[in-house]
Formats: structure tokens, sequence, C-alpha cells
């Protein structure tokens, strides 16, 4: 039952975050409901059980990626957004669309995974099962993911390190 | 144990465990005061009460009576919130922290920890990248030069920093196969031929030791990794515009965090609190604390010795070194110790 209650307070704290991400209009206010909105997600896998997972969502979306978020912000030093009233294609197609969305992914989600709730620590929690998971039932999609991320990081090198032609100009200039 | 004594026991535990981690932040502040104070051949503090022993005493009343300023250009939901999370966070770490074995008080049977979870070293790690808000808000929200120089150098530098120490704790989850600091601890008793005691760091993981030494220096911003305060560049870096018991805050979130490392640091590397038993029982009772203490104690003690030793890093060595130095070497240090344990096995 205490589960069930902190259940629903931390998913009406996570629609709040999101909520204020787009209401805000300071960058910094809205990384910050970010930030939130992460916590929150951790806590609700939490009660799931999974708590290996809570523990990953924290240190690497919250803590790592988050404060790149909250860096690049700083290092800018963006100001308040200004808003503009926003455009009618979006009033006209874009909140039925999300409706329509919403309606969908409801309707799939309630016809084929069953009714009953799922009872917490149900979930693979521990991190051996994770592992296990990962590194033998997922194995490819893992290390093809791990190539993903290999080819991002090499991407960001290209696009950090300056051209050759560039470093020699600024030489004999 | 019924929910009721629970909650009485954890409550008792908590305030317990808060108690003594302040009152070891006030002492570590006057231990590296006396320390320092010896090395550059002074005294330290020696006015208030023996040896300046009531000295922390005496700086809580002045942090206390001192007038809080604001100042006008801040931006105050944020400058106010900022000192509150650092401390927060750094005193939320200490209670996954083991400090010795079972007891039994009273009939009922506790762990010497506030809890005992199995994912007890992740909960530090996800707390201690969070830590890093409380620095990061504060240079910014303080809406200075000085203050933001601090926060951004913080930022950057502990995320750097945060990936060589994650990866040097990995060798150690390998040879424990826990992430229960309990469990690690525990599978680091008896010795080898009889003397030598089986730690973590005679066990090959002495590379991953001193990987998280100069790791945990940089996450806690001290000397020689002290860029984000560095007093000479930047006046006090990211709390330069705070005072008070704001100032305060800071500065208790940053001793905490020694604490925390130091902590860590004995349990995962140095045996936690294995040690030599042997008197009455009581002894027996007392002493796995004692040798735990002891532990931190003498890790705290370098801390302070470095900071009286090394001059500061420049900001691009601080970079290079972290992510061209440390951090192959700790994956090295992490494949090798993968691949050893996989072939013993």
């Amino acid at each position: 039952m205490l589960h069930l209650i902190l259940f629903l307070i931390f998913g009406a704290i996570c629609v709040a975050g999101a909520v204020n991400l787009l209401v805000q209009r300071h960058p910094i206010n809205s990384a910050l409901s970010l930030i939130v909105v992460m916590g929150s997600l951790a806590v609700e896998y939490l009660l799931l059980g999974a708590e290996f997972v809570a523990a990953v969502q924290v240190i690497i979306y919250a803590g790592a990626i988050m404060v790149l978020f909250v860096f690049v912000i700083m290092l800018l030093n963006a100001g308040e957004e200004e808003r503009t009233r926003g455009s009618r294609v979006a009033l006209l197609f874009g909140i039925p669309g999300m409706l329509a969305g919403s309606v969908l992914m409801g309707w799939v989600l309630l016809e084929h995974s069953g009714t009953e709730a799922v009872p917490a620590g149900a979930l693979p929690g521990p991190p051996k099962i994770i592992g296990w998971l990962l590194f033998h039932d997922f194995l490819l999609p893992f290390e093809v993911t791990s190539v993903l991320i290999l080819i991002a990081i090499m991407g960001a090198v290209v696009l950090a390190s300056r051209p050759e032609s560039v470093q020699q100009t600024k030489k004999e200039g | 144990m019924d929910v009721g004594t629970f909650i009485v026991v954890s409550v008792i535990k908590t305030v317990i465990a808060l108690i003594v981690l302040l009152t070891a932040v006030a002492y570590s502040v006057w231990l590296e005061r006396k320390v320092v104070g010896h090395i550059q051949n002074r005294w330290g503090p020696t006015r208030v009460g023996p040896f300046g022993l009531l000295q922390p005493l005496a700086d809580g009343i002045k942090f206390l009576f001192k007038e809080d300023l604001t100042p006008p250009h801040v931006y105050k939901p944020l400058y106010i919130a900022a000192p509150m999370i650092a401390v927060t966070l750094a005193l939320t770490s200490i209670s996954v922290i083991p400090i010795g074995n079972w007891v039994t008080v009273g009939g009922i049977r506790t762990p010497l920890q506030i809890t005992d979870v199995n994912i007890g070293l992740l909960i530090i790690l996800g707390v201690t990248s969070l830590g890093v808000y409380g620095v990061a808000l504060a240079g910014w929200s303080s809406n200075s030069k000085y203050s933001l120089l601090g926060g951004l150098r913080a930022s950057a530098q502990m995320v750097s920093y945060e990936v060589s120490l994650g990866l040097s704790l990995i060798g150690v989850l390998i040879m424990a196969g826990s992430f229960s600091l309990r469990e690690i601890v525990d599978a680091q008793g008896g010795t080898f031929w009889g003397f030598i005691p089986r730690w973590n760091i005679f066990q090959g993981q002495i590379v991953a030791f001193f990987i998280y030494l100069m790791a945990a220096y940089a996450e806690t911003n001290r000397i020689p990794f002290d860029l984000p305060e560095a007093e000479t560049e930047l006046v006090a870096g990211y709390h330069t515009e705070y005072s008070a018991m704001k100032f305060a805050m800071f500065f208790m979130a940053e001793y905490a965090n020694m604490i925390t490392v130091a902590c860590l640091a004995s349990l995962l590397f140095l045996g936690g609190w294995h040690g030599p038993l042997f008197g009455p029982a009581w002894l027996q009772a007392v002493l796995p604390v004692f040798w735990f203490m002891l532990r931190v104690f003498g890790f705290l003690f370098v801390y302070i010795w470095v900071r009286g030793t090394l001059p500061r890093f420049r900001y691009d060595q601080l970079m290079a070194f972290g992510w061209k130095f440390l951090l192959p070497l700790a994956i090295a240090n992490l494949v090798i110790t993968g691949l050893i344990v996989a072939l013993k096995s």
C-alpha cells in the first residue's frame, strides 16, 4: 500500500517537473526541472524493485548528462527566452495529434500488457540478473549499441579537433 | 524486528551518525589547521581551550552570529538553495557506510550502519555525482565572474574525474562480486601466509587505490586539484559571494565529502574494520569500530599532509592528467583484474 502511495506521489512529481520544464522561461530552471523528472523516475524504478536501474538512472542521467546541460547553459550564459505566441499550425494539428497519439499508446499498452498489476520487486532488479541479460540474451544489441556510441565519440572528436589547415594558417599568421 | 522497533532503531542510528559526522567535520577542520600549521612551522589554533580544541565551537558560534549578506545581483532561489543542496547531499552518503560488524544491544541485533542496502556503493556514487550541482549552481546564481569561473571549473573537473573514480572501483567490485559495502569488507577478512592481511590493496588493487586517491582529491576539490576555489586567481571561486552560515554549509559539505571518501577508501581498499581482536567481549565489540576509525583518520591525515606539501595544478595539466593518464591507467587496471579473476575461476 505504501508502495502504491509513494509511486503515485513520485509519478505526480515527475509529471509536474515535466510541465514546469516547458513553462519555465529561463533555461537553467528548465534544466533543473528535468533533473527533478530524472530523479523521480529513478524513485519509480526503485519502487518497482529495479534498484540497479534506479542507481544508474541517477548516476548517468541526473549526475552526468544533466551536469553537462547545466555546464553548457552556464558557459553560454544563456538568458531568458522570448516567448512567441506560438504557431497556428501547432495549435491546429499539434494538440489533436498529441491526443490521438496518447490514446493510441494507451490502447496498445492496455491491449498487450494484460491488466494485472506487477507486484513491487517482481521485475529483474539485482545487478547480477541485469548483467546476465546484457551479456547473454542481449549480447548482440548490447555490442551494436557500444559501436554506435563509439561512432558518436569519433564524430565528436572530429568535430572538436581543428582541421590542420586552420592550425597552419594560425601559426603562419 | 517489527515496524515500530525498526523505526525507533533507525531514528536512533541516524541521529548518532549525524552527530558523529558533524563532530568529525568540525574536528577535521581543527586537525587540518593544526597539521598544516606544524608543516609550516607554526602552532595553528592554540588560544581557545587546551591545544585550541574548542576552536571549532568558537568558529561555529561565529558563523551563526555573522551578518548573512545576500548580494543584490544574485538569482535568489538558486543562491539560497545551492549551499543546502551541497550540504544535504554530502551528509546523505554517510547513511549507507558501515562502520563495523553487527551488534546486539538490548536484545536487538542491528548492523553498525544506518541502512544495509545491496547497492550501497552505487548509492554513494549517485549521491556524490549529484553533489556537483551545489557547486555549479552556487557559481552560476552568484552572478559574479569569479564564482562563475569556479563553478564551471568545478563541474568540468568533477565530471572528468568521476570516470576514473568509478573505473578504479570496478576492480574491487569484480573481486568481491558485490555492490554491498558490507560484503566487500567481508571478502577482505583473513591473511596470506598468516601475516599479510587480505586487504584489496595487497590483492593487486594497489594501482586502483592510487587512481582512487587522486580522483578522490579532484572530486572533493582539494589541493592539488582545488582549481574551483583557487584563491590566488579566483578570490574564493564558487563561494566568493557567500557569507555566514551559507558559507559554512559549503565548508561542511567539503569536509563531509572528505570523510565519506576516506570511509570509502578504508572499506574498499584497506580492509574496512578488520584488525586484531583481543581482550574481553566488550573490547572485541568496540575494536572493529576503532580499527575502522583509525584508517579513516590516517586517510584524512594524508589528505591534509598533501595539502601542506603540493602546489596547485594548472588547468590544462589537470585535464590532461585526468583524461590522458588516469583514465587509460584505470581501464588497463580493470582489464587486467578482469582477466586474472576470469582465469582463476
